[in-house]
């Protein structure tokens, strides 16, 4: 067997849509060819069909409506969509096997790990019970968790993310598949966990020579693993070829455009010197911690510190970021700031108000001082009120005529570049990047001294991430707005702050200005977090390329 | 509200429940205008079969079916109708209130209602009615107290669900008060729930109305279906329609708004909708 044979083929797959959606096809005539030991990333934006795709080739649909209706998906020279049920269930899991974004909910809560890996081997193979339980402890141990006894008897939570996701892979693996399909696996993953699941993935795949159809929408991730890849719009295929050919030297103006919408690992310029600003927000000595207690024993109280100690400082006009991983308390020193979450310690000082001492009572006034953007476009606005009135309910609370009010909000609806019309229109009726922009005018209607922004480009699809970047920076430059901007991916922080704050375990373990912090990383977890950050080199390269084209 | 139409008539048990709702109610209307006569007055000779004489025949009095029928159909709507708005009423501002403060508040609205869930509602129902004499303000109050409490757990249930929302965190760094957080943004929110939930407590409540007029514990005054069947249920070898006919009336009834609140439920709830 030579290694340009292909293990799979799909050609002219087609596969429906019902007739509401708003296009016919979720994937139309895509053809293309996984070849044995390599690694194929298919990357695209959310709609894109790149998911519907992969699982058409497992005859998994995901809904009854979304049927394969054209095309053919050729294995070992047999059309799997023509292949009988019984047929298809002998090929799943032990020729072609599959694992996907949440592992949480991939796996089985009432079943430990381990019988669930071994009900994965019963249903193809017959051997003694012994000698499975010896082959699932090899494979955990092959997929490197640490006492791989103590996985196997353990229930899915009662394990990390990141050991969950290679416990999926183990099973995935038992059965020595030709193929693994891999659906956004890291995804739901923090960044330096995820550089350990792409690596161990990288490492399966070599030392086993199998074909991965990997799915991914990020192109750090891509650059990291990928040996070929394909690049899908609207459920076409738009364009594909060797990795290093699509990276450097893209061709589809799709393919460009993503590629450029992909923000550098490096600081932007540094824009101007707040030193000697006013400070707009000053937070000193926050503390903030969670006790989960024990119904029948103190013992079994648990305290998790989600902030100790932390101070910031934002001066007018300047944007700092909180950069850390889930759990770091980032978003809980958000909503401390914020007083959504009341903080056990700490100052908390707008200009002059003594914002963190302040009763409900007397906050409530207050509370237009800061304003937060949130994560999700789809939980943030109330699915029951126009747009317009949720914009205009701000200005409205704090004292204004109904008139004012929508005209406020009309001019904003403006700002933010949509149509004064949207007013009168629902949340469902917009996309995603669309609603986060109604979500920042809701913020500033209120005029705040500080807007907070919590997570807000990260539920986007990275074209749609880009413009709602540069909205944000246009705004805040013609407002003066002083910003705390919180997220996870150092690629958006190195773009919009002036300074960061790395958190990690609710403690400031690094603050400094931009720049600083991505040439001279001083604390070992920052340099953890960036060398963790997936495609790295790739983004280095690229913006040296850039910089001797345009010194 | 046309999609939501839409959805609804596309639901055809939901539309045949409607149409006999609609009857049902149009018929308990039009009772006086059709039998100007008191439902109780003797009209004739007693058990005269149906189909005969009079359209549903006359009872072991003597008194005229069908005007009992019509008016019952007056006395059964009301209650159901009055005793639901009341327990949603209750229902929803404790429910509405634990839910969103949680903490203590919560604790105690919610033992408050175990309380009332732990006795068996039919009992309790009969013993509000022995203490507090029959009339039919006491039998809607009766019903009322034993059905709030399913309302209050739903409605918590969803207030704190939406309580933890990001649109509801983005009312309160607003500045808004609680009853407008509560009152515009979350309980437009759990509408469809409580509307579904009622309609079918409506049914409920007009099988509960039956049952204590059949024991004999509603309002002598006044006809009702449930009284028409207590009454002829001596009888029932001998005259079998007096107890058939107003039973098949309530079986029509309650089934007609279980269908309806089906439907509701299937054009209101937002996770079937893509379907």
């Amino acid at each position: 067997m030579t290694d340009d044979e292909n293990v799979l083929s799909i050609e002219a797959l087609t596969v429906d849509l019902p007739p509401w959606a708003d296009r016919p096809h979720a994937v139309e005539g895509v053809s293309l060819a996984l070849r044995r030991n390599e690694i194929l990333c298919v990357v695209g934006e959310s709609g894109s069909g790149k998911s519907v795709m992969a699982r058409s080739v497992l005859g998994l649909s995901t809904s009854r409506h979304v049927q394969p209706s054209a095309g053919r998906i050729l294995y070992a020279g047999e059309d799997l969509l023509k292949a009988a049920p019984e047929r298809m269930r002998a090929v799943r899991g032990s020729r072609i096997a599959m694992i996907f974004q949440e592992p949480m909910t991939a796996l089985n809560p009432v079943l430990t790990i381990g019988q669930q890996i071994e009900e994965a081997v019963a249903v193809h193979v017959r051997i003694s019970r012994d000698e499975r339980r010896r082959k699932v402890l090899d494979m955990l141990a092959a997929v490197q968790l640490p006492d791989p006894a103590r996985i196997h008897a353990a229930y899915p939570h009662q394990v990390s993310g990141g050991q969950r996701q290679r416990a999926m892979i183990a099973m995935a693996l038992m059965l020595e598949p030709d193929i693994l399909i891999a659906d956004e696996p890291t995804t739901a993953l923090d960044v330096t966990t995820q550089a350990q699941v792409l690596a161990l993935i990288r490492e399966m795949q070599r030392k086993r020579q199998m074909a991965v159809l990997f799915i991914t929408h990020d192109f750090g991730v891509v650059a990291e693993i990928a040996d070929r890849i394909a690049v899908m719009q609207h459920g076409k295929l738009v364009e594909h070829g060797p990795a290093a050919d699509i990276l450097e030297r893209p061709q589809h103006p799709y393919t460009r455009a993503l590629l450029a919408a992909v923000p550098d690992l490096a600081s932007a310029p540094a824009r101007h010197d707040f030193d000697s600003a006013e400070v707009a927000l000053k937070v000193s000595g926050l503390q903030k911690s969670y006790r989960s207690k024990g119904i029948f024993r103190a013992a079994a109280t648990k305290t998790v510190h989600a902030a100790k100690d932390v101070a910031i400082q934002i001066r007018r006009g300047e944007t700092v970021g909180i950069v850390g991983e889930s759990g770091s308390g980032k978003s809980t020193v958000a909503r401390c700031i914020a007083r959504l979450v009341e903080p056990d310690a700490g100052e908390i000082r707008v200009g002059d108000v003594d914002f963190g001492r302040l009763s409900q009572r007397a906050l409530r006034p207050k509370r237009n001082r800061i304003q937060m953007v949130f994560q999700d476009p789809y939980g943030s606005l109330d699915p029951r009120q126009s747009v317009g009135s949720l914009i205009a309910e701000g200005p409205r609370i704090h004292g204004a005529t109904a008139e004012a009010s929508r005209q406020r909000a009309i001019e904003l609806l403006m700002l933010v570049g949509l149509d004064a019309r949207s007013a009168d229109r629902f949340p469902h009726e917009f996309s995603g990047g669309q609603r986060q922009r109604i979500g920042l005018a809701r913020a500033l209607a209120l005029d705040p001294d500080v807007l907070i922004a919590d997570e807000p480009v990260s539920a986007l699809d990275v074209s749609v991430q880009a413009q709602v970047l540069r909205l944000l920076a246009d705004i805040r430059e013609r407002l003066g707005l002083s910003v705390l901007f919180i997220t996870h991916d150092l690629r958006v922080a190195g773009q919009v702050c002036d300074s960061i704050a790395v958190m990690r375990y609710g403690e400031i373990v690094e603050f400094g200005r931009t720049e600083t912090v991505f040439n001279a990383p001083v604390h070992p977890y920052t340099q953890a977090l960036f060398a963790a950050v997936p495609g790295r080199d790739w983004s280095l390269r690229r913006s040296a390329a850039a910089k001797r084209q345009h010194p | 509200m046309r999609a939501f139409l839409k959805r609804f008539v596309r639901h055809r048990p939901a539309v045949l429940g409607l149409v006999i709702l609609l009857a049902v109610t149009a018929f308990a209307l039009l009772a006086p205008a059709i039998h100007p006569a008191s439902p109780f007055s003797l009209i004739g000779k007693p058990f005269q079969a149906p189909f005969g004489e009079y359209l549903f025949g006359t009872d072991q009095l003597g008194r005229d079916l069908a005007a009992a029928l019509l008016y019952g159909a007056r006395t059964t709507l009301l209650i159901g109708l009055v005793a639901t708005a009341i327990a949603v009423l209750v229902g929803v501002t404790i429910g509405g209130l634990a839910g969103y403060y949680g903490g203590r508040i919560d604790s105690w609205l919610m033992r408050l209602t175990e309380i009332f869930q732990t006795i068996p509602f039919f009992l309790f129902a009969i013993l509000l009615l022995a203490v507090l004499t029959p009339s039919i303000g006491n039998v809607i109050l009766a019903i009322a107290v034993v059905s709030w409490p399913p309302m209050a757990r739903l409605v918590r249930g969803e207030f704190i669900a939406m309580r933890d929302r990001e649109f509801v965190l983005a009312c309160i760094s607003m500045g808004m008060s609680h009853s407008r957080i509560i009152l515009r943004h979350i309980l437009p929110n759990t509408l469809s729930s409580i509307i579904v939930t009622a309609s079918l407590m409506v049914a409920t409540a007009i099988l509960i109305e039956s049952s204590l007029s059949f024991l004999g514990l509603s309002d002598p005054n006044v006809m009702s279906w449930g009284f028409i069947i207590g009454a002829g249920r001596t009888a029932i070898r001998s005259a079998w329609w007096v107890c058939a006919i107003p039973g098949i009336a309530i079986l029509l009834t309650v089934m007609a708004i279980n269908l309806v609140g089906e439907g509701l439920n299937d054009a209101l709830n937002p996770r079937l909708r893509t379907l």
